[in-house]
């Protein structure tokens, strides 16, 4: 077992975990946070994406213990980082947009695409589509999810003006 | 699924990562970001049983500057590297390739010099390191540190020079300020490994080609540097014509892999076709 102490969506987390225990599995199984969740064997999906320290990774692809002394945010605490309503601007757009059927692959979309804005806030369709690429949906086709996309960076440009 | 048990540490220095590498020979796996270790050990295809985290090391981390080289720390992320402002003033080709590795989040996580020494061949950083004449600073035990030229580095498929007890700690590329270059990656999906992919970087005055620099990813077990196709360029005029006939070569003497995605003689015709492309748009046309 190995110690580690973390931040997860705000609150300081201390435990003992197995070395092999998967980031994603650490925040499911020991802190209940199902909102992660996981698609794939292979690290291709993107559903379990998480923010390490501000920037999207995706918590399947990463040891608990690497996270030790990081801050992770998950889509259960995405709306705390924002202090204008129940949902964070990202998660109202894809609500507006109607950028979900099935639902599986949105809370890694929803965290991929708040990262994707803080590295630009203005993207062309191309660059959300390419900012996108390790986040699969299997049933949307992504038109609306790009279109959320742009409707929060238009909210986002609203904000700032 | 998930990784068979292990143990683990994440030593804060260079010397005690050695001493553990020292200590459990064999039976020991270095991680850096994990982005091609984890996706191994899930699938159970290997087991370490003590595994020895670089992540906590802050000297590899970074990029600075040392007279003629640019000095890229081992444990540097894709994305730092691929957002580096001294990597695109002095190793343009660089910046380029890295930015076509994977996808953001994995970016985020696997690092420069995980991936070199990782040396899949189909992996994106080995060409643009080779082309640029990169120089690895391997760290041994006791010490020692030696320097190991491209050339020599890649030695086969999934094989470098650094030993079962040494670490990469540091990756030197010599600056190639105010050369034009590009990475021209062949995929089918988006977020895919190359099928195949040419890294060029061109130094042109008054539209001649005065020097070249080419490789390219996933045309035999290593990254494979053309040396031909260089010499053919040098003085070339930067036209797409003269470049066409110059690189016509390039795929002699390649051993390119034949798989789902494409048969070798498919793979020898890209290469071609990518050379052209990665020299022209590198030289500004
Ligand atoms: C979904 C997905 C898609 C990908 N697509 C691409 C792609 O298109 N192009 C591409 O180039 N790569 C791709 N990769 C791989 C990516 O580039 C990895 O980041 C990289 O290959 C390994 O870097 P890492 O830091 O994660 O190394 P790790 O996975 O931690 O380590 C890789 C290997 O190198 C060894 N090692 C690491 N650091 C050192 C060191 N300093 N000294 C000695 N040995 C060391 C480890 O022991 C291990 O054997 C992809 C990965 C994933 C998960
Ligand atoms: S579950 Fe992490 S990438 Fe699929
Ligand atoms: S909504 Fe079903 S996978 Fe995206």
């Amino acid at each position: 077992m190995t110690k580690i102490e973390l931040t997860v969506d705000g609150s300081k987390v201390s435990d003992d975990v197995e070395p092999r225990m998967l980031l994603v599995q650490f925040l499911r199984e020991k802190l209940g946070k199902t909102g992660t969740l996981i698609g794939c064997d292979t690290s291709n999906c993107g559903a379990c994406t998480v923010h390490l320290d501000g920037h999207a990774v995706k918590s399947c692809n990463m040891l608990a213990v690497q996270a030790d002394g990081s801050e992770v945010t998950t889509i259960e605490g995405l709306a705390d980082t924002y202090d204008g309503g129940e949902l964070h601007p990202m998660q109202a757009a894809f609500h507006e947009c109607h950028a979900l059927q099935c639902g599986f692959c949105t809370p890694g979309m929803i965290m991929r695409s708040v990262d994707l804005l803080g590295e630009n806030p203005d993207p062309s369709e191309q660059e959300i589509r390419e900012g996108l690429e390790g986040n699969l949906c299997r049933c949307t086709g992504y038109h609306n999810i790009v279109r959320a996309v742009q409707t929060a960076a238009a909210a986002g440009k609203g904000a700032q003006a | 699924m998930i990784p068979a048990a292990f143990d683990y540490a994440a030593p804060a220095t260079v010397e005690e990562a050695l001493a553990l590498l020292a200590e459990h020979g064999d039976d020991a796996k270095i991680i850096a970001g994990g982005q091609s270790l984890l996706p191994v050990l899930r699938l159970r295809l290997n087991a370490p049983e003590f595994v020895i985290d670089l992540g906590k090391i802050d000297r590899l981390r970074g990029v600075r500057e040392d007279g003629d080289a640019l000095v890229i720390g081992a444990m540097t992320t894709h994305s730092a590297v691929a957002n580096d402002p001294l990597v695109a003033q002095h190793a343009a080709l660089i910046s380029k390739a890295v930015a076509t590795v994977a996808d953001a989040q994995v970016r985020n996580r696997g690092t420069f010099g995980g991936a070199l020494a990782h040396a899949d061949p189909a992996g994106d950083v080995g060409a643009p390191a080779l082309a640029l004449g990169a120089e690895f600073v391997i760290a041994g035990q006791g010490g020692a540190t030696r320097t190991v030229d491209a050339a020599d580095f890649f030695v086969d498929l999934f094989e470098t020079a650094i030993g079962e007890d040494e670490l990469l700690t540091e990756i030197r590329v010599p600056k190639h300020t105010g050369w034009g270059a590009h990475y021209e990656k062949f995929v089918r999906i988006a977020q895919q490994w190359s099928i195949v992919a040419v890294a060029a970087a061109v130094k042109a005055e008054g539209g001649t080609i005065s020097e070249a620099r080419v490789a390219l990813t996933n045309m035999g077990s290593t990254p494979l540097r053309a040396t031909a196709v260089e010499q053919a360029l040098q003085g070339k005029p930067a036209t797409e014509d003269a470049i066409r006939e110059a690189v016509g070569a390039v795929a002699d003497g390649t051993n390119p892999p034949t798989d789902l995605n494409g048969d070798a003689d498919y793979r020898k015709h890209l290469a071609q076709v990518l050379t052209r492309r990665a020299v022209l748009t590198a030289a500004g046309g």
